[in-house]
């Protein structure tokens, strides 16, 4: 008896591994078939203009062999590991030593973005600080601003808007066009260009308020492209393709960012160097980012905001509870769009050039997908997702390694895409519902609760 | 003989070729529970639906009055005058076929719940009532302006509804659930929730689409006890669809039967109990029968 069972784990890992074989053999096969014509043949032109064919049977080879040794590490390895990972008993979700340290993430986190400037200005120096705070600074809060902001209609109100970009352009044109014709300055146009984002929001909600899910989604993305449109094709006012160069740049109080003696460097008796003017854009763009966490935060416990949540969850029930479903909405899409709008008229500022190439439905997916992977109606994840998402675009253009592994001729940046799709897949794989899934409780009567995400309806207009 | 709250007035309701309603009156008296049955397909909900402004009626009037028997007087005036409603101070008229369904719900205070339970399933027990409020904490806010700024009287507001909350979910016996989220309440406590949250918006009318379906015995006899205490209490109006005659029987005080969108019988709960119409359009009757029933209805 107890020979036969210490025999019967051996047959069956023996025919487990057979089975692996062939599996991996069959992978082996497909690969075979698949990358025969993509990587097997390579049609180069030869000195005479000509095409020639070649072939590449290494690399082929190397694909291959590759697709087999991971079919056979994932029946081997992952299988089994996932089968007695499901066999184990789930740990009581209470008593996770994890819940102080996550309370404590998000001020830690805003904590750093504030010293984030001076702690590179200390470790990069003048020079090479230039390139920290604005690729990897700037940049990432731009579309953590977006991203919240898309949040407010997306993540909290449910209505899938693929147009988002329309209110970005709404913003950065506002801002370029009134300070060129008008003189005003940044500080007063960005709220004006947050209003005017905003009243366009409203118009986009009109007609879109009996729409839901696929259907809004469709008038959404084409309100994106006719604003791209119009962009493109008003010259006499937007200038087209050519876009509007020397928009003017923000100035501290007054003084501006440049090399004379009225500079801020002069002023301030110090050396001059862009650096001061990145890392004011750093705090203004900043500031806006928190300001619009703050407001969305304290809007999720008014009315308002449970409202939008309500309207998320069930339409008509907010109908027979006498909640004015038209103007919920549209407040969604107005709030929404103004953030969009001032996140524009800050871009404006930093390029100093705007042009509609810059509003692309490009833009749109990926602030959506930012908003799709933190997480639906979570800030944090929100701001994690666009941090994973536009650094991770950045981080890939200084790989330089990779150039030393696959030769010189190759540009990592080319494969961001590549990479980013993989990404999106695994993730949306193993969390299906985003980085933080999770829906806090606006409000509590004796202990605040998370709320699983699989409870909460997706945004479907 | 207490005044009417509800009057409906040849009520008809068509949706293409098919008449769903047709020519229904009746009246709905303060502080009463009415019941409307009937068969399935009967036109129960539709009738429903138009009451609570979810459908705008092919034809007919549906009056609702607040406070005194006065306002009444002033019904065909208000109809010609082609207004909503007529507010005054010792009472108050509203013409709800004219009315969209958020304001039915917020200035008729008519509530309602669902036949397939519409609750905010991601929210918890304790949210699901507080957007019940939406409207008393959205003045309390400022309309946002300055509730996002913290200022104004919203906190206290606020407190004030969780207390409100509160009351509804101890009479329901759902305190200990306040903070799980709705989805996740067993089917009898979503349907007692469903009635919590209709009754935080302060109804005159309570409209309760089949509220024992899918109930057990005991559970359907505890549904009895909160009808019966919420009236009671608050001297909130009954308006019932149930197919469960236990619960129609015994807490009714007035039942209207409709069949194929007709009204074949109304009056007291031993009076419809022996009707024979009634138990023609439940039990059906002989062949014989069916033309004479018929002429009786009007077919």
């Amino acid at each position: 008896m107890a020979g036969r069972g210490v025999e019967a784990p051996a047959a069956a890992v023996s025919t487990d591994f057979t089975h692996a074989l062939k599996d991996s053999a069959l992978a082996g096969l497909i690969a075979f078939g698949l990358f025969l014509p993509l990587i097997g043949f390579h049609a180069v032109q030869d000195i005479r203009n000509e095409l020639v064919l070649e072939t590449r049977w290494p690399l082929l080879f190397a694909f291959v062999i590759l697709a087999m040794a991971g079919r056979l590490f994932g029946s081997l390895v992952v299988t089994p590991w996932r089968e007695r990972r499901a066999a184990r008993p789930r740990a009581v979700a209470a008593a996770r030593p994890g819940a102080t340290l996550a309370r404590l993430f998000a001020p830690a986190a805003t904590g750093f973005v504030i010293v984030y400037p001076l702690l590179v200005l200390w470790l990069a120096g003048l020079g090479g600080a230039v390139k920290w705070v604005d690729n990897f600074g700037i940049q990432i809060l731009i579309y953590v601003m977006l991203g919240f902001g898309l949040n407010i209609v997306v993540g909290l109100a449910g209505l899938l808007d693929l147009g988002y970009v329309a209110f970005y352009a709404v913003g950065a044109y506002s801002y370029a066009l009134l300070s060129q014709t008008f003189g005003l300055s940044f500080f007063m146009l960005l709220p004006l260009a947050g209003i005017l984002a905003a009243f366009w929001g409203i118009m986009l909600g009109f007609p879109v308020l009996r729409l839901r899910g696929d259907y809004l989604a469709i008038v959404t993305l084409a309100f994106g492209e006719i604003m791209r449109l119009v962009l493109i094709n008003w010259v006499p006012v937007t200038n087209g393709y050519a876009g509007i160069s020397g928009v003017p740049r923000p100035t501290f109080f007054g003084i501006p960012f440049n090399a004379t003696d009225e500079g801020f460097a002069a002023v301030f008796g110090l050396e001059f160097s862009p650096i001061y003017r990145t890392i004011f854009l750093y705090y203004i763009i900043l500031a806006l980012a928190l300001l619009t966490a703050f407001v969305t935060i304290r809007l999720r416990r008014l009315p308002v905001g449970r409202a939008w949540e309500a309207l998320r969850e069930d339409e008509i029930a907010c109908r027979s509870l006498g909640i004015n479903t038209t103007s919920t909405k549209l407040t969604a899409f107005s709030i929404g769009a103004g953030f969009g709008g001032f996140a524009g008229a800050f871009f404006a500022a930093r390029q100093g050039f705007i042009s509609p190439e810059s509003f692309t439905f490009m833009e749109s997916a990926t602030i959506l997908a930012i908003v799709v992977l933190g997480g639906m109606g979570s800030q944090l994840g929100v701001a994690i997702a666009a941090i994973a998402m536009i650094g991770g675009t950045e981080a890939l253009r200084e790989l330089d390694v990779l150039k030393e592994v696959f030769g010189n001729g190759f540009d990592p940046t080319q494969y961001r895409m590549l990479v980013f799709g993989f990404a999106m897949v695994l993730i949306m794989v193993v969390r299906p519902r985003g980085l933080i899934s999770t829906r806090q409780a606006s409000v509590h009567l004796a202990e605040r609760k998370a709320i699983a995400g699989t409870l909460v309806k997706e945004g479907r207009g | 003989m207490s005044e009417a709250l509800l009057r409906v007035e040849h009520l008809t309701m068509r949706f293409g070729g098919l008449v769903a309603v047709n020519a229904l009156s009746f009246a709905a008296n303060r502080g009463d529970i009415t019941a409307l049955i009937g068969p399935n397909g009967a036109g129960k909900t539709t009738v429903f639906n138009c009451i609570t402004g979810f459908y705008k009626p092919s034809e007919g009037r549906i009056a609702l009055g607040h406070g005194g028997a006065a306002v009444w007087d002033e019904l065909d005036a208000l109809t010609r005058r082609d207004a909503r409603s007529l507010v005054r101070p010792d009472g108050a008229l509203f013409l709800l076929e004219r009315m969209p369904d958020h304001l039915v719900a917020r200035r008729a205070r008519v509530a309602r719940t669902f036949q397939n339970i519409r609750l905010f399933p991601g929210m918890t027990v304790l949210e699901n009532l507080l957007v019940a409020q939406h409207n008393t904490l959205m003045r309390a806010s400022g309309f946002t302006a300055l509730g996002i700024f913290g200022l104004g009287h919203y906190g206290r507001a606020e407190r004030a509804a969780i207390e409100k909350a509160r009351h509804w979910l101890a009479l329901t016996g759902l305190v200990a659930r306040a903070d799980d989220p709705a989805g996740e309440l067993p089917y009898g406590a979503q349907r007692r929730l469903e009635i919590a949250r209709a009754l935080c918006t302060d109804p005159m009318l309570l409209c309760l689409d089949e509220p024992a379906a899918g109930l057990n015995p005991r559970e359907s006899a505890e549904l009895n006890e909160l009808i019966l205490t919420i009236r009671a209490e608050h001297k909130v109006s009954v308006l019932l669809i149930e197919h469960d005659m236990s619960v129609v029987m015994s807490i009714s005080d007035h039942i209207i039967v409709l069949d194929y969108g007709v009204k074949i019988a109304d009056g007291a709960p031993s009076a419809v109990r022996n009707d024979p119409k009634v138990i023609a359009a439940y039990l059906g009757v002989e062949d014989e029968e069916v033309a004479k029933v018929e002429a009786e209805v009007g077919l």
